[in-house]
């Protein structure tokens, strides 16, 4: 293995742990030097970065662009905290069997939406993901009995541990789990993204009918694609549920959905790094918005509170898409002497244009 | 790797700065918020985004109020700042928001925080940080819960007070109709329909039908109440689809008494979505709940249209605007009887003893006991495009207890509406 | 028997705006090969549009036309400014413009006119007409209805008939090709932004009225409607978005007046999936594309 040329996305296993082990400890330590708030958008950050890196990976690397990766937390959110109400024990335990359950719920949802995706192309994905997001405030008040309608579930509260409850604030160890997820998370999608089943993807993703001839099964890399995609959303997901104690419908709307995807194409498509500094700015620009138009008159304030900031956002990801598709991590990239092994070039890749309706041409 | 060294400073700097930041803010001794010449309070409320219609109206309002009392002295020596924060009526965003106000804005208070999910988002936070909580705008029995959620006051009469008043009033005054009714799906039509069954009994509803927020058509469900022959039709309806219920009613010739809750009965805002040619016709004899001033003639009702003028930049005038500036006030009661230097502690006292009066038409429930603001609704009516209070006033709980005719007094206006001590 | 008659007639008014909205999400696939998700976002502009036209002069019809000619020039400068840039090579860009495009608009449009839903009026007679005891269709519904096939009718002669339909077709089927033979590609490609955006403008306009009033997000459900249609139609045959219109509005009214409103998100979905997978060309893709 270790003799095979690698791949664009290709890194050795153990550079991807170091690396994944010297961000996650900066953060960790950075949670000392953050005050409450702070610490709570880092872990904001940290939750978004789960389902961004995940959704990066997937329209990275196999070209599925999918619209309702909100509705993909969301179920990491509700597995997490219906498995947690459930439980009787409480602590450590309570938190890592509820986070595996919003995973395995994810898991599952992920695999029946990846089977509809893998016969789908681009468009006809993002529309059908679409549907599942405005959806789920039905899905909610239908089973509301267990769901509780726009309610949603609220959970217990997990803790600060007692041994370090002296030296620890709330929302610092919130951040620090939140931050440890996300390692978990985007370093599984890195070695997944990295490894042979990575190679896979590309194939399928620039010829399928080339793939498929060199014997890849096409349909099930797609399908295990989007399942890993939402199950990284939903650890985001249920990571949210833990800082928030409380899942519901109406936090996971389509506009929520849409924001993901600007993070995603900002960092640049595919990039990891780029997912992280999109989530940032996910998280950082509303607040920053909102600080400067408080000084306002009441009108005009209220006009331009959460309207600038989408704007802004619409302005970010129309640009970004049509001058520069490589996103901040492409800026970041092309200031450095050789193009970086995972620099993402599937936008300008001749993705085959899979159009499932027979035309013509194909006739 | 070139991205770890260059990232690494930056995070130090990052680091630094926050740091230095949190030195610069010493923890102050009295209650956050405070100081000798204001004191902040901020709120959460959906200004963007597809839930957003007619609610800004109300911070807006409240807002105009405190200037009203700020350019008058404040209370006791102090202005009231107000903070106000959009969440788009998304319970994440809430919680940011909250967490902001709480944490870098040092609010004294979050006030008449707007929505039953969004709220519910931010109640345990508020609660576990000692946050007063006060006048929650959502008509959720959640709120009244002193032994949970010692810190949060609600502000609405609970959807199940309205639906037991106004059915006691349609079994007096349509007595022997075939009843209906028409809720949201979710707690606001299923708490209203709860309190209706309490006093209909469990088959005194015809027809039952429900409605989404994301499916602007009632067709089929006022079809479904047309064909079941229903007489007298109770909403639970925010104001759009109030209008939207009343308008296809219309349209397909179906005559009926509607009674809605105070959610969707504001006649100014339903004129709004019908249009001022035809909302007269259609609201015709309109029937819905209030437990604040709205007759034209009330002196609370003049002030408010006068701060509204000059405060206000003379918005549109709706029972939002009553709302918001009747909430202002009950604050600026609660702050002027917590004494010279007010507390968390001192305002949660002042609310519990039951030293508040409010603005109300009927007694505020406020008490150790109870964090229920108003346990009782008034019925208003629209005559000739005028809605006024008919009279009946109702006092009740939001269980299964009586519902008592009410025959005090409303809240008379004293000090030019500036409370004090 | 009366309450399903009712509820077919519900549903055939309201799915001949989809059908519509449908149509223009056809027309732009047809002419350039792209899902276009800002239609709702660029059809309630031009609506507002048409709002303020009526508030000035008071006529319905000038509103009306100021809203075909605003999502003419929209549909115009939206190709030009905003999806030239998407690649040619991967479909997403021009799903991920599109929706920079909706934030964009629903933002503006939140800043300048605020969240408030306007009541639109229109000069018809919008109670239903008894039939049997049974409410039917109004006036207005019918002529929605009456509208939605005219311009069915008028775009079916463009494409089959004219030399540009012919072009437009041949264009977005094999672009290349086309340039070779002499069609002006980069031209009928605008030219179907154009007419895809006058049509979902229509569509919006004749939705608004029936329901909430006009708000920066009244087309958001619409758009999630109108792409169901349109897949369930097919996103190539004109016709099947007719159909397709229809059978979503019928299902919709069916599923509210039997089942509850609650469940319509669902039912969508659950139809939006079925034809994916079981017919991911549309109900009509297959007889269509035998036409063509």
């Amino acid at each position: 293995m270790n003799r095979r040329q690698r791949l664009p996305g290709q890194r050795p296993l153990v550079r991807t742990l170091a690396l994944a082990a010297g961000w996650t400890a900066v953060a960790l330590l950075g949670t000392f030097a953050l005050d409450p708030f702070r610490n709570y958008q880092l872990a904001l950050v940290a939750a978004y970065l789960c389902a961004t890196a995940g959704l990066t990976v997937l329209v990275g690397a196999t070209g599925q662009l999918s619209l309702g990766h909100a509705a993909l937390m969301a179920v990491g959110g509700y597995g997490y905290a219906l498995t947690s109400n459930a439980l009787p024990f409480e602590g450590a335990a309570r938190f890592v069997v509820a986070l595996l359950a919003g995973a395995a719920a994810s898991a599952v949802v992920g695999l029946l939406l990846g089977l509809a995706a893998a016969r789908l192309s681009g468009p006809y994905l993002a529309g059908l993901t679409l549907a599942v997001v405005v959806a789920l405030p039905a899905v909610a008040s239908t089973w509301s009995t267990v769901l509780h309608g726009d309610q949603g579930v609220q959970t217990d509260f997990e803790g600060v541990p007692d041994a370090l409850r002296r030296i620890i604030a709330l929302e610092q160890w919130q951040a620090m789990v939140a931050v440890v997820v996300a390692a978990v998370v985007v370093t599984g999608l890195a070695l997944l993204r990295g490894g042979r089943f990575g190679l896979r993807m590309q194939a399928v993703r620039d010829d399928e009918v080339a793939a498929r001839l060199s014997g890849i099964p096409a349909g099930r890399v797609k399908v295990l694609a989007f399942a890993a995609s939402s199950v990284a959303a939903g650890l985001g997901g249920a990571v949210l549920c833990f800082v928030a104690q409380a899942v519901s419908p109406g936090a996971y709307t389509l506009g929520f959905s849409l924001l993901l995807v600007v993070a995603v194409v900002i960092g640049g498509l595919g990039s990891i790094l780029g997912a992280a500094l999109g989530s940032a700015v996910i998280v950082l620009l509303p607040w920053l918005i909102g600080r400067l138009t408080a000084g306002l008159p009441t009108d005009a304030a209220q006009r331009l509170d959460g309207n600038l900031a989408v704007l802004v956002f619409g302005l970010l990801l129309i640009t970004v898409m049509a001058l520069a598709p490589q996103g901040l991590h492409g800026a970041l990239a092309s200031r450095r002497r050789r193009r970086p092994p995972d620099t993402p070039r599937q936008i300008d890749e001749p993705a085959p244009q899979k159009v499932l309706v027979p035309t013509e041409e194909q006739r | 790797m070139s991205q770890r060294s260059r990232s690494v400073p930056a995070v130090l700097a990052v680091a630094a700065l926050a740091a230095a930041g949190l030195s610069a803010c010493s923890t102050p001794e009295a209650s956050p918020g405070v100081t000798d010449d204001t004191i902040t309070v901020g709120t959460h409320t959906p200004l963007t985004g597809p839930a957003a219609a007619g609610y800004s109206s109300i911070s807006a309002a409240t807002k105009a109020y405190f200037d009203y009392v700020n350019d008058n002295g404040g209370i006791n020596g102090r202005s009231i700042e107000y903070v106000v924060k959009d969440d788009g009526y998304n319970p994440a965003t809430t919680q940011t928001v909250v967490r902001e106000l709480v944490q870098e804005d040092e609010v004294f208070a979050v006030l008449n925080g707007l929505g039953t999910p969004t709220h519910s988002s931010v109640v345990d936070y508020l609660n576990e940080n000692e946050v007063p909580d006060l006048f929650v705008a959502s008509g959720s029995p959640k709120w009244d819960q002193p032994g949970t959620y010692p810190w949060t006051f609600a502000y609405n009469a609970s959807y199940i007070v309205e639906a037991k008043a106004l059915a006691t009033y349609a079994q007096e005054t349509w007595p022997g109709k075939t009843y209906c009714v028409l809720g949201q799906d979710d707690d606001f039509g299923t708490d209203f329909t709860t309190g209706l069954i309490t006093v209909l009994g469990a088959d005194g509803l015809a027809s039952t039908q429900t409605y989404s927020v994301s499916v602007q058509d009632v067709v089929a469900q006022i079809g479904a109440m047309q064909a079941a022959g229903c007489e007298v039709n109770f909403l639970a309806t925010v104001n759009g689809f109030t209008a939207l219920a009343l308008g296809t009613a219309a349209k397909m010739k179906y005559q009926a008494q509607w009674v809605s809750s105070s959610s969707g009965g504001d006649y100014p805002t339903l004129v709004g979505y019908l249009g001022e040619d035809v909302a007269p016709l259609l609201l015709q004899g309109f029937v819905s709940s209030n437990y604040l001033p709205f007759s034209p003639d009330d002196e609370w009702v003049a002030l408010f249209r006068e701060i509204n003028d000059e405060y206000n930049g003379g918005a549109p005038f709706s029972g939002n605007t009553v709302f918001g500036m009747s909430v202002g006030f009950l604050f600026a009661q609660a702050l002027a009887k917590a004494g010279d230097d007010p507390t968390r502690e001192s305002v949660l006292d002042a609310l519990e003893v039951g030293a508040l009066t409010g603005n109300g038409i009927v007694p505020l429930s406020f008490s150790k006991d109870s964090h229920a603001a108003f346990e009782g609704v008034g019925i208003t009516a629209v005559d000739q495009g005028v809605q006024d209070y008919v009279g009946d006033v109702f006092t009740t709980d939001g269980g299964d207890g009586d519902v008592v005719p009410y025959t005090g007094e409303p809240v008379a206006l004293e000090g030019d509406g500036i409370p004090t001590a | 028997m009366d309450r399903l008659v009712f509820l077919l007639g519900t549903g055939l008014a309201r799915g001949a705006v989809l059908a519509l909205f449908a149509l223009a999400l056809v027309l732009i696939w047809r002419g350039a090969r792209v899902i276009n998700f800002a239609q709702g976002a660029m059809a309630v502009v031009s609506t507002y549009v048409a709002f303020e036209v009526t508030s000035l002069t008071g006529s319905y019809w000038l509103g009306l036309l100021a809203a075909l000619v605003s999502g003419a020039l929209l549909g115009f400068a939206v190709e030009r400014g905003v999806m030239r840039f998407a690649s040619p090579r991967s479909p997403l860009s021009g799903v991920i413009l599109a929706i920079g495009l909706v934030m964009v608009l629903q933002s503006t449009l939140g800043i300048v006119f605020g969240p408030d839903y306007r009541p639109v009026r229109v000069p018809f007679d919008d109670s239903a007409v008894l039939v049997g005891g049974v409410p039917l269709l109004s006036p207005y519904d019918l002529f929605v209805l009456v509208t939605a096939v005219v311009v069915m009718v008028v775009l079916a002669v463009l494409f089959r008939w004219t030399s540009l339909g012919l072009q437009m077709r041949a264009a977005a089927f094999a672009p290349e090709v086309s340039r070779l033979l002499g069609v002006r590609v980069s031209r009928t490609v605008t030219i179907g932004w154009v007419l895809s955006s006058v049509v979902g403008s229509l569509a919006a306009l004749l939705l608004v009225p029936t329901s909430l009033g006009l708000n920066p997000h009244a087309t958001d459900s619409l758009f999630v409607l109108g792409f169901t249609v349109a897949v369930v139609g097919g996103l190539d045959s004109p016709v099947g978005a007719l159909v397709g219109g229809v059978v979503v509005g019928v299902a919709m009214s069916l599923v509210t007046g039997y089942l509850g409103a609650g469940l319509v998100p669902l039912a969508v979905l659950a139809l939006l999936v079925l034809v994916l997978l079981l017919r991911p060309a549309g109900l009509f893709a297959a007889a269509a594309a035998r036409h063509a």
